[in-house]
């Protein structure tokens, strides 16, 4: 038995299929993930994203151990209620973790991974030993991802006046307190959506009026379609320790100003970067029937071969999809090898669904 | 708990065969297979004059989770395949009784015997949960 989030029951209650995800006992559909895929691309969802870990910074030096710690920089977060994406890197450049920073009025909350906890837990404390920060996990917290065009309008109707109004005025990637709530506009979706941290002794009344009024409960089934359509990461498939950030289209996430700013693994990243022939991570559309799976090889004629790191069928398109770390030569053309046939493929930018719509 | 028809026969691998009155079997996969799939996205089915082993690979049926293997519950010779199934294999879903992948002249009558009734079916997928 892994562990299990607060709505554990009221998953098993409406049908759900659970699966083992990170150690912990999480739902994969409440009957069909294609019918959940497109109910959140036409309308909204509820996903529990409890698992994650959520781990507050304290401390006068907070900026200062982030800007080390991250390659992203935190700087960039000017005021409370902005969010920035970053990797935090090894010494070697390798991502030991993607996670969203908040600024929020006591300092900074990070929403990482729930399968690399123990790893990130461990070298975030490494990393605070003689450093005036405090790390406070806050494992009393539920998360619900509610997310879809209709997501934000729909939970609105359901909050106290004071959350609604938080909500629809929140901007894109902004977040904030509200209460013992934690309101944020982010997601995994590709869609409009709210990422709310709750009490965990709330999330059950407030999961039974979100699927009272008729909003659907996703499963991790659906979530992983969905973010593989948004051409968004996985980490643990798309990226892990041996992987640069510069081969896993996470470069736009590092900021290299100040050039002073020696965040770990600046140096190893630099030097990639200075060397060049870092593979890229790329999307790889199927023309023909079939599904892309995740270790299939990938050919590039006169170049080189590369791997699928992540490969399904994309409900929105009705064809399969795949994310891929090919050469980095490679132009718009490749073949997948399944079941010893080589199929050709559309190499494409790694974003094929944004709200709602499709983009190649 | 899933659906099994008593009047079909069953391969431990989850397919149901079916003995057609003109003697040939008709073979699809069973309610408790397309649980476990998930969605249906992607059906690969045998050419038309393929002699087939009993337990051989005749195909492939691809979720949106994972691909599996389809396998000739018999030996015979594939004398049709449902090309409906190519171009909406959401159908193994909804009907899976319904949604048959091919069609055998079987080598031996007699084979299908050797499959297990809807009880020995149903004992079988228990054991597997």
């Amino acid at each position: 038995m892994g562990q299990r989030t607060p709505l554990h029951g009221q998953h098993l209650a409406l049908g759900a299929k659970i699966v083992d995800f990170g150690g912990w006992d999480m739902p994969l559909h409440y009957g069909s993930q294609v019918e959940e895929h497109h109910q959140v691309r036409r309308d909204c969802g509820v996903f529990d994203v409890s698992h994650m870990t959520v781990v507050d910074v304290h401390g006068p030096q907070a900026l200062a151990w982030l800007q080390r710690l991250l390659a992203n920089d935190v700087a960039h977060l000017e005021t409370p209620g902005k969010a920035l994406y970053s990797a935090m890197l090894n010494e070697r450049g390798g991502v030991i973790d993607d996670l969203i920073v908040y600024l929020t009025g006591f300092g900074y909350r990070l929403v990482l991974n729930a399968g690399t906890r123990a790893r990130d837990l461990a070298w975030m404390q490494e990393q605070a030993a003689g450093c005036a920060v405090e790390l406070r996990e806050r494992g009393d917290l539920a998360m619900l991802a509610i997310q879809g065009p209709h997501a934000r309008a729909r939970t609105g109707e359901l909050v106290s006046s004071a959350r609604a109004a938080l909500i629809h005025e929140l901007r894109p990637f902004e977040g904030m307190a509200e209460g013992d709530w934690f309101v944020a506009r982010t997601g995994y979706t590709g869609e409009d959506g709210l990422e709310i941290m709750l009490p965990a002794a709330q999330a059950p009344d407030f999961f039974s009026e979100l699927v009272g009024a008729g909003i659907a409960p996703i499963g991790l089934g659906a979530r992983d379609t969905l973010r593989l359509e948004a051409g968004l990461n996985l980490y643990g498939q798309d990226m892990d320790e041996s992987v640069s950030p510069l081969a896993a289209n996470m470069g736009w996430t590092i900021a290299w100003d100040p050039v002073g700013r020696d965040f770990i693994g600046r140096a190893a990243v630099e030097a990639q970067r200075c060397a060049g022939g870092q593979p890229k991570l790329v999307g790889l559309l199927l023309e023909e029937r079939g599904v892309l799976r995740a270790h299939q090889v990938v050919r590039v004629e006169g170049i080189g071969e590369g791997q699928i790191t992540s490969g399904s069928f994309s409900p929105t398109l009705g064809k399969s999809i795949a994310l891929a770390r090919v050469p980095a030569a490679t132009g718009e053309r490749a073949e997948v090898e399944i079941r010893g046939r080589w199929l050709p493929v559309r190499v494409v930018r790694p974003n094929f669904v944004r709200h709602g719509k499709a983009l190649i | 708990m899933s659906n099994i028809p008593a009047d079909l026969r069953y391969a431990a691998s989850h397919e149901w065969a079916r003995l057609e009155a003109d003697g040939t079997v008709t073979v699809g996969i069973s309610d408790h297979a397309q649980i476990a799939l998930g969605d249906v996205v992607f059906v690969e089915l045998p050419e038309i004059g393929k002699q087939l082993a009993a337990e051989q690979e005749a195909g492939v049926v691809e979720s949106v989770k994972a691909a599996s293997d389809i396998y000739a519950p018999i030996a015979g010779e594939v004398i049709a395949v449902n090309e409906e199934l190519t171009d909406s294999p959401e159908l193994v879903n909804s009907d899976p009784y319904g949604s048959w992948f091919f069609k055998l002249k079987p080598s031996n009558a007699g084979d299908l015997d050797k499959l297990l009734d809807a009880a020995g079916y149903a004992a079988a997928c228990a054991a597997d949960a």
